[in-house]
């Protein structure tokens, strides 16, 4: 059985979404979804809800009370939960209940409201028996920057030229949480040190935002009086956080999930036949990082494609149009808006940050500790 | 046979901010001026608490109607020992209240004194709190209705509430693993144990389940207390609940004899004078200080010795 994307909706992401609750900022992304698929409530057979730690808001299995306001009375309500790489798997799981044939028209939705508390409070928290070391998703990381660093000899303004590309293409998208048209690449290198080598400006945000993506079997794909996204292919892949001989800077479950994504979409030199790509890239660094391990380019070898500016719209292979995770960040959607840009940019609906005649786009996401990826190829056809 | 593992406390908390949207905004407004608000949806039913969406059109719902201040018990229960945070200290009843003019009911305490006063059928009033701040904790409780006038409701030209504090406190008993219960014990006596996976033979630190192969710990091995960095990572960032004050330097540790490395902090020489590679050494607190910690090591520094080569350690990145 076919899938297709028959529509997408995200926010207006921001620091602090005060407007809206929780229920209020998923029916802003789910409403704008609807209507761009052209899908009315009756239709819808199921909802899946994704979304990152509970201790974000504060809220235990925020589904139960969010149910009603989802649409999700009277239908089945799955609620996915894979940390950072959430949106994304949320997307495949909805995929998987529409190629099953279980399901004609399924709604997905994630969102993170961020600003109900603290983040790097959230993931911080000490256990007793612990040493107190742990510095947020920034400390996690920044190691293995450093180690991707010297294991590729790559240049030490890499992760600021993917900065200034991604915050100039975030300016592009009137969603996007960051629009900095007038960043430059001196302004990134004299950003405050935060977590050495990450400086502030390579950093993403916090913010308060949702993603909603309506997936549709072939009927409802062809019965579609607009382009639909086709879902050529969806992997999903894990490993444990920690383990001897575990490599951070390229993990065994992105390159797997990978190597089966393009297997099963038919794809044999992803660099020359993806049109455009989604990534999930919170540090600036992750972008030669998972250039690397999804197949574009060959080990040590993704931060030429940055240099050269081959991830510039524009370039042989644009990386994050929409500005990415660096530009917007609410954590649990934040995968999810990877898969609907892309799908967005094969139906031609990304507006400024559209990328001419792109026909095929990955999406992409990981989570906890480079632990969870989820990742999908869409086409126009 | 094992000691039992060792086990404490474990609190967090936070106040969290609840951004409550036009419906709820209105809800907790009304609370401050003595008023309820119920939302009626297309089918003419008015909900209190007010529902955000029409759980059959899907519409945003926008007419919010007032209802009474009493109501009628439609189902309850009763707690002899209430918890913390619970809106009464004292035995009370927790009822399915229906307010007059609603439609649903709404889940609160009735301060009824004792559990024989409290009945299906039973009329009951909201007892207001004294300050009210639009939040739902302004119901201080329900109470037996006494037939009295209410006081009058009070407009009040304050601005609407927008956000709602909603303080979060969560205790929990943290319990170790047999394995890691025998490697804090260690460390209490001044060692760093490890154990060696039966089917991988790769050293863990601290013990565990191997995570690759899944088996338990049969070898357990002592490492040293001196390793090399692999690598690490200078925190300049303050952030909530930080123990520490920035910069400082998190490194990841492979102790010699060690399969993976451990994270700890590397103290003794400038932030930007740490390595990839540099030989680093415990330095332990004063022994009479030692409990099951991993703060026994107070922190690594630098021994001196040659930087360790990074073919040895680029397995371990």
């Amino acid at each position: 059985m076919r899938a297709a994307v028959l529509g997408t909706g995200q926010t207006h992401h921001r620091t602090r979404r005060t407007d809206v609750s929780m229920a209020g900022l998923c029916r802003e992304a789910i409403d704008r979804a609807l209507e761009d698929a052209g899908v009315e409530w009756p239709q819808i057979d199921a909802v899946v809800l994704g979304k990152a730690p509970d201790l974000f808001e504060g809220v235990m299995m925020p589904e139960l009370f969010l149910a009603q306001a989802l649409g999700a009375a009277g239908r089945p309500l799955l609620r996915v939960h894979t940390a950072g790489s959430v949106g994304g798997a949320t997307a495949n799981v909805a995929t998987t209940l529409v190629k099953a044939g279980v399901h004609r028209r399924v709604l997905a939705v994630a969102f993170e409201k961020q600003s109900e508390s603290n983040a790097m409070w959230a993931l911080s928290i000490q256990p007793p028996f612990t040493a107190p070391i742990g510095a947020g998703a920034g400390g996690y990381f920044a190691p293995h920057i450093r180690a991707y660093i010297r294991r590729s000899h790559a240049p030490g303004h890499i992760g600021a030229l993917v900065a200034v590309k991604d915050r100039r293409n975030g300016a592009l998208n009137p969603y996007a949480h960051l629009r900095q048209p007038d960043i430059t690449l001196e302004s990134v290198r004299s950003s405050a040190m935060l977590w050495d080598p990450v400086r502030y400006d390579e950093t993403c945000p916090s913010s308060d935002g949702a993603c909603a993506v309506v997936i549709g079997d072939q009927a409802a794909a062809e019965a579609s009086e607009r382009p639909v996204a086709w879902i050529r292919a969806t992997a999903m892949r894990t490993e444990p956080t920690f383990f001897a001989g575990k490599d951070h800077v390229n993990p065994r479950a992105g390159a797997e999930a990978a190597r089966a994504l393009w297997q099963a979409a038919g794809i044999t030199d992803p660099l020359e036949e993806v049109d455009v790509a989604e990534i999930y890239v919170p540090f600036s660094w992750f972008e030669p990082m998972w250039l690397e391990n999804l197949g574009f380019a060959e080990p040590g070898q993704g931060w030429k494609l940055v240099e050269s500016g081959e991830t510039r719209i524009g370039g042989r292979l644009p990386v994050n149009p929409s500005g990415g995770v660096l530009c917007s960040n609410p954590i649990g959607a934040s995968g999810m808006l990877r898969f609907a840009e892309a799908a967005m940019q094969v139906m031609g609906r990304a507006g400024e940050h559209q990328v001419t005649g792109a026909r095929t786009a990955l999406g992409h996401a990981y989570g906890g500790g480079s632990q969870f990826f989820s990742m999908w190829v869409v086409s126009s056809s | 046979m094992d000691a039992p593992p060792l086990s404490a406390p474990l609190n967090i908390g936070f106040d969290y901010t609840r951004s409550l949207g036009p419906v709820l905004s209105r809800f907790m407004t009304g609370l401050r001026e003595r008023r309820v608000l119920g939302s009626r949806t297309a089918d003419g039913r008015v909900h209190v608490p007010p529902l955000e969406y029409d759980p059959v059109t899907h519409a945003p719902v926008t007419e919010l109607v007032g209802v009474r201040p009493t109501g009628t018990v439609r189902s309850w229960t009763w707690t002899d020992r209430p918890l913390d945070g619970q809106p009464l200290d004292r035995p009370f009843g927790w009822a399915l209240i229906l307010l007059d003019g609603a439609d649903t009911a709404l889940l609160h305490a009735v301060d009824a004194g004792a559990r024989d006063r409290m009945h299906t059928g039973l009329r009951v009033r909201i007892r207001w709190a004294a300050q009210r701040s639009g939040h739902i904790r302004d119901i201080e409780c329900f109470e037996p209705d006494s037939g009295e006038p209410f006081p009058q409701a009070e407009p009040d030209s304050a601005e609407p509430v927008t956000v709602m504090t909603t303080p979060i406190r969560l205790s929990y008993t943290h319990t170790t693993s047999a394995d890691e219960s025998r490697y804090l014990r260690a460390l209490a006596e001044g060692r760093l144990l490890g154990q060696r996976c039966p089917v991988c033979h790769k050293v863990y630190v601290p013990p565990r389940v191997c995570p690759a192969d899944g088996v338990p710990t049969q070898e357990e091995v002592t490492v040293h207390d001196h390793g090399t960095v692999t690598t690490f990572c200078v925190v300049n960032v303050p952030f909530a609940g930080q123990r520490l004050e920035p910069p400082y330097v998190v490194a990841q540790i492979l102790l010699d004899g060690a399969d993976i490395p451990i994270p700890h902090l590397i103290v003794g020489l400038p932030a930007d004078q740490v390595r990839m590679g540099m030989r680093v050494a415990a330095v332990w607190r004063d022994p009479q200080s030692w409990t099951t910690t991993p703060e026994n090591i107070a922190h690594f520094r630098p021994t001196g010795e040659p930087d360790s080569p990074y073919e040895s350690y680029r397995e371990h990145l």
